[in-house]
């Protein structure tokens, strides 16, 4: 008997949530609706300037929604809807020119006239597929309800429904359970025919990761060329003088026993500078500092080291995964090195912050301005290795500065380690 | 004893100078990137160069390459190359050419001063100093081989140790054993080897890599 009882209790759960779900769906398509409207309204002022600020803030509040939707898509029905918006540009200012970037950004995308069509389209879909089990579920229950009161009381002015009726609206009570959630996955193929990427879309992002990567390949290749070259020609060159050394002090040992005291501090000296250069080199690798204290303390300790006042505001809550802790480490680096070679600045100020699933790190200095991203130099190496993790660089710098360099990349903190 | 040096790395180019001339060598010319030591090979002629592998202005085998290239231009000469690693294919460019003393020795062995020059001194007299780290990886290379693998680990010992350009003497003393003995050994390997035993000093030296670079 329990066990009657547990799949009865399971199937009456299954039959509201499935209800609960169908009825949010056609609500919330009520609410995409409304914000159509409210985008159809903005992107007609555009030309007037308010829709400026107007169509960004309703465009990314119906992609929102649009989220939810995929989200509940794949939770609810297992049917995963891939992302298909292009990735946000780095805004350069705040000001007007940023607010006609954004514009740009989202309208130039296709996925934001998908989105769009499926606020419209979406509505009849939802409402009907939406509202269908609890249509079945309220008529079942009447069915009930009628004939148990047209028995008792005879209440019932208006006839009851048929026989056949009933057994229509009873069979589709007890069918709920089943039928509920295939309405619902059908509800989440629709949305997923507009909401997904378009096939050449994910072409064109396949095509951009085949070219991150083969950027990410060269840089790395070039990274092991340069560590190799400095083995060669430090560690390795200093360690052999130093037997050479050793080995001709030993000859001359008695004959000239000056010379060999000379032979024998240079070697000193000479393994001396190749720890030297050992150490430089694993800095250069990885830096000891990042990983026993992640990105914020390697930073910072890389900015005591430089020959120029550094203002230092770093918020991450966790450590992002050692590659991108590294990648960010490296850029910061970079850009900082830059600041001292050219800037000629007596300042710099470096910034680390995530928010919205997206490290941010901004260096700018006080110095002259008029940097460029030349091809083959140190800020091109970086935007490859920052491409690999699908990563931006963008540099602002006026003649007469000051020069600001902003890298961001999507990416996952884990929570801080202790 | 004339010598051209070509070494990129100030460091040891000074240090191989001081070295070359304590032991009464003459550096005629030192040189730092391929194209100069070609040029001074061939206006030189020295008694020997010693060449490192790697130079500018490519930084790949800049100093290998003019080396070669100063062999066909001036036939025998003798030429003993330093690399801070081992290249077996390197060792087989530079044995393919014909003629004059040849060398190819890890930079580690500088530290050995004495066996070091007297390297220098064997490929100057035309002989061969090979590295035991470029044999053993040539060794390695055919010890699967059908006549290679009838040798026993002795014979095996001394036919590396004849790759090195060591005498008969040399290897005796190494080994631990009398020279008859070695006679012995050298005897057997060149009869598995079908090579001439009756074949003395560097052109034994040389048969002997051949074989092993074939």
């Amino acid at each position: 008997m329990s066990h009657h009882g547990g799949v009865f209790s399971r199937l009456v759960r299954l039959t509201l949530v499935t209800c609960v779900r169908g009825l949010v769906q056609a609500v919330v398509s009520l609410v995409g609706l409304l914000l159509f409207v409210a985008c159809l309204l903005s992107l007609l002022t555009l030309a007037g300037g308010i829709g400026i600020l107007l169509a960004p803030m309703s465009l990314l509040a119906l992609r929102r929604l649009a989220s939810t939707q995929r989200r509940w898509a794949r939770h609810w029905s297992g049917v995963t809807i891939a992302t298909p918006y292009r990735p946000r540009p780095v805004e350069l200012t705040n000001g007007l020119i940023g607010r006609l970037q954004r514009c740009k950004w989202l309208l130039t995308d296709p996925a934001t006239w998908r989105d769009l069509l499926w606020a419209l389209v979406g509505v009849p879909v939802s409402v009907v597929l939406g509202l269908l089990p609890v249509f079945m579920v309220v008529a079942g229950i009447w069915t009930v309800v009628a004939d148990l009161g047209a028995w008792l009381f005879g209440l019932w002015s208006t006839a009851p429904p048929s026989f056949w009726g009933q057994v229509l609206f009873l069979g589709m009570l007890s069918l709920v359970p089943f039928a509920g959630p295939l309405l619902l996955r059908a509800h989440a193929w629709a949305a997923a025919s507009l909401l997904a990427p378009t096939r050449e879309a994910m072409a064109t992002q396949v095509g951009q990761l085949a070219e991150s990567r083969s950027q990410a390949v060269d840089a790395s290749a070039a990274e092991l060329r340069r560590i190799e070259r400095d083995l060669h020609d430090g560690a390795q060159a200093r360690l052999v003088s130093l037997g050479m050394n050793i080995g001709f002090a030993e000859q001359v040992l008695r004959e000239n026993p000056d010379l060999a005291l000379n032979l024998l501090a240079e070697a000193r000296a000479s393994s001396g500078q190749a720890l030297t250069e050992l150490r430089t080199l694993v800095r250069g690798i990885h830096p000891p500092v990042l990983a026993e204290r992640g990105l914020d303390g390697a930073v910072r300790a890389l900015t005591l080291s430089l020959p120029l006042p550094v203002d230092l505001h770093i918020e991450l809550a966790g450590r992002a995964s050692p590659p991108v802790e590294s990648a960010v480490y490296f850029a910061v680096a970079e850009a900082l090195a830059n600041v001292i070679k050219h800037s000629g600045a007596n300042r710099a100020w470096v910034q680390v912050e995530y928010h919205s699933a997206r490290l941010v790190a901004i260096v700018g200095d006080n110095g002259t301005g008029g940097a460029t991203l030349r091809p083959g130099g140190g800020l091109r190496g970086v935007e490859r290795r920052l491409a690999a993790f699908d990563g931006v660089l963008a540099l602002t710098s006026p003649v007469g500065g000051p020069t600001v360099v902003t890298m961001e990349l999507p990416c996952e903190l884990s929570l801080a380690r202790t | 004893m004339r010598v051209v040096l070509g070494e990129d790395l100030t460091l040891l180019r000074d240090g191989l100078i001081r070295l070359l001339t304590a032991y009464d060598m003459d550096v005629v010319a030192a040189v730092d990137n391929g194209p100069d030591l070609l040029t001074a090979l061939v206006t030189h002629r020295p008694d020997v160069a010693v060449v490192d592998v790697r130079l500018p202005p490519s930084f790949t085998d800049e100093g290998l390459q003019a080396a070669i290239e100063a062999r066909a231009q001036v036939p025998g000469l003798p030429v003993l190359v330093l690399s801070q690693h081992v290249e077996p294919l390197y060792a087989r460019e530079l044995l393919s050419t014909v003629g004059g003393g040849l060398g190819y020795l890890l930079k580690d062995r500088v530290s050995d001063v004495r066996r070091f020059i007297e390297a220098v001194r064997i490929v100057a007299g035309g002989g061969t100093a090979m590295d035991p780290e470029v044999v053993s990886q040539l060794l390695a290379r055919h010890a699967r081989d059908e006549p290679l693998s009838r040798l026993t680990p002795r014979e095996r010992e001394v036919l590396a140790l004849m790759a090195e350009g060591r005498t008969n003497a040399g290897i005796a003393s190494r080994l631990v054993v009398t020279e008859k003995a070695v006679n012995k050994h050298i005897s057997n390997i060149f009869t598995k080897l079908d090579l001439y035993p009756d074949e003395d000093g560097n052109r034994r030296v040389l048969a002997v890599l051949a074989y092993l670079n074939a």
